[in-house]
């Protein structure tokens, strides 16, 4: 089969890179009739980069893990308690007040999201001790346990005048600018690549594969496993700090535990050890969830109402696209397969060679 | 071929829970030389390989090679220090490539990997057919090259390899003969532990057989090919 010259698919990346910075310059500038797409958008860039780093513990290291609501709460947290600007804290924690060391602490954006990366993997390194011990199923279990625990502390009165308990934060700054978000979302999930692409990250497919031939070769498997895990961590706490920030506003109702169900659902939907489809699977799965609020309208053809179009029902049917998907892409839409110009040139070839065989008296194309 | 011991055993006993799975063997592996460790099913010849590999703790006794104790390292340190094992049933990473499977195989050092490669590729031409290939792809015997050829990437002094012939048809088993053959001839050690005591025996320098954790003989391969006893229990070969 024929590949494409490296300098033609660097060319066709570029390009393509360059015609979505486009697209998004050109829908936030024209912000009025683009604003709801630019915000799934968003909420999507948000989304897959929680889904990439679920997919670097799940489908690259094989643990399974369901805290990410937790740790996306860690970052969000500490993101909106270092950016609400002072003068509006009081009226933020009107009921019981802020603590007095956090009253005054502010931090810029780009610190704020680090810190909270950086308290979601201090925390991950913590629970990945007792946790990283356990298999599959347990592991699961421990850290949804765990994702648990972090929201019912979010929420706890005695930590009113930290995270202003069940009353959330709200008067988040907004992000400076649209295409940050995306600039961010894309920067954390070029660094997830290259760690997958290392030494570590073929350590870490090494112990998904086989952990005894792993460790024959030396790959510690503690000490691999605690390092994807905070690694995962850390993205998952950033990627939660960003939804706090393009909220604008959180309560601990927003980890529940629903929010890693969807990361999950991206994750499976893409292909487990998939980059390129986790990051399919969130655009697919944020959008088409706006999309079928079509379903959720009553709906009246020709005078007669149309049963079952209500408040709801949307759901319904993302859940039967959910289940015909995972039905007929047993593996995901990408399976473990990555999005490559080479794939879609050979896929063009088989196109053009079947073609070309329907069609007698043509030569149809090199094989192999 | 010199005579200076590479890895000393001294009484080592290893217990998993109650059970005493090796009761107190001591064993030499001169350099350079062939040593297989023969025995049936539960005999604890596994457990030694992985006892020495630093996967399973030892209750007591010693394991010296090249003059430091490997009792109490972590298996990490252990391959740094040259100790490779090739474990039993294969285990090649499936779902990667041939190459990703000969990386993983290095990653104990950062040196450059092409100097390895090459050595590994010359060892075994079919793996460079196959370098794209997954690995889960590849037939049993193809799979047993590219185990060694993993372990080989890691640079070892000593090889150690459990039951490499376990579950291949009986031409590819003397071809992996052979491979271990020319892996020692390269210069590298090889602990043996092996079921098929025939073929084992055959190309061994020194061979000890054990029985319910204990060594109840040992020899030179010859030695113990010609010896009754074993002809009995291990050849399938009755007495006249």
């Amino acid at each position: 089969m024929k590949t494409l010259d490296k300098k033609i698919t660097y060319l066709l990346s570029a390009g393509l890179l360059a015609a979505a910075i486009m697209v998004l310059l050109y829908m936030d500038h024209n912000r009025t009739t683009y604003n709801y797409s630019l915000s799934i958008l968003q909420r999507s860039a948000i989304y897959a980069v929680a889904a990439v780093a679920m997919n670097l513990l799940t489908g690259f290291t094989g643990l399974f893990s369901l805290g990410q609501a937790g740790f996306m709460a860690i970052g969000a947290y500490t993101v909106a308690i270092l950016t609400i600007p002072v003068a509006q804290r009081p009226s933020v924690y009107y009921i019981s007040g802020i603590a007095e060391p956090l009253a005054q602490a502010t931090a810029p954006l780009w610190a704020a999201l680090l810190l909270g990366g950086l308290f979601a993997a201090l925390l991950g390194f913590f629970i990945g001790y007792p946790v990283l011990r356990l298999k599959s199923d347990y592991l699961a279990i421990a850290t949804l346990g765990f994702s648990e625990i972090i929201r019912a502390f979010i929420a706890a009165p005695m930590l009113n005048r930290v995270t202003n308990g069940s009353y959330g934060l709200k008067s988040i700054p907004g992000f400076p600018s649209t295409l940050m978000v995306f600039l961010i979302s894309g920067l954390c999930i070029f660094l997830m690549v290259l760690v997958i692409r290392s030494s570590y990250g073929r350590a870490f497919q090494a112990i998904r594969e086989d952990e005894i031939a792993a460790e024959s070769m030396g790959i510690g498997l503690f000490k691999h496993k605690q390092m994807a895990f905070v690694i995962s961590c850390f993205f998952t706490g950033i990627s939660g700090g960003m939804l706090a920030v393009f909220m604008r506003s959180i309560d601990s109702k927003t980890f529940q535990i629903g929010l890693t169900y969807d990361i999950l659902l991206i994750v499976v939907l893409g292909g487990i050890g998939s980059i390129t489809g986790s990051v399919l699977g969130s655009f697919l799965m944020t959008a088409g969830r706006e999309w079928l609020r079509f379903f959720d309208n009553p709906l009246t053809i020709a005078g007669v109402q149309v049963p079952l179009f209500r408040t709801g029902f949307r759901m319904v049917i993302f859940s039967l696209i959910l289940m015909a998907v995972v039905l007929y892409y047993r593996k995901g839409l990408m399976g473990t397969k990555e999005f490559s110009w080479n794939g879609i040139y050979a896929f063009l070839q088989r196109l053009g060679q079947k073609r070309s065989k329907t069609r007698p008296g043509k030569e149809g194309g090199n094989d192999e | 071929m010199s005579n200076e011991r590479l890895l000393t055993i001294e009484d080592l006993r290893v217990d998993y829970g109650g059970i005493h799975a090796v009761k107190g063997i001591s064993i030499d592996v001169p350099k350079d030389r062939i040593i297989t460790l023969i025995g049936s099913n539960g005999a604890g010849k596994s457990t030694t390989l992985r006892t020495i590999a630093g996967v399973v703790k030892a209750t007591s006794g010693s394991i010296c090679f090249e003059g430091n104790e490997l009792i109490g390292k972590t298996p990490d340190e252990i391959v740094s220090m040259g100790i490779t094992l090739v474990p039993e049933g294969r285990r090649v990473f499936e779902n990667l490539t041939v190459l990703e499977n000969l990386k993983i195989g290095a990653f104990i050092h950062k040196y450059k990997l092409d100097d390895d490669l090459e050595r590994v590729y010359h060892l075994f031409p079919r793996l460079r057919e196959r370098a794209w290939q997954l690995a889960g792809t590849l037939s049993g015997g193809e799979q047993q090259m590219l185990a060694v050829g993993r372990a080989l990437m890691s640079r070892p002094k000593l090889l150690m390899m459990d039951e490499p012939s376990l579950g291949l048809a009986p031409l590819i088993v003397k071809d992996i003969f052979d491979i271990i053959r020319t892996v020692n001839r390269e210069g590298i050690t090889v602990l043996l532990v092996e079921q098929n005591a025939n073929q084992a025996l055959k190309i061994a320098d020194y061979a000890y057989v054990l029985e319910t954790g204990d060594i109840s003989m040992q020899g030179s391969g010859n030695e113990l090919l010609a010896d009754e006893r074993i002809r009995e229990a291990y050849l399938g070969k009755r007495k006249e």
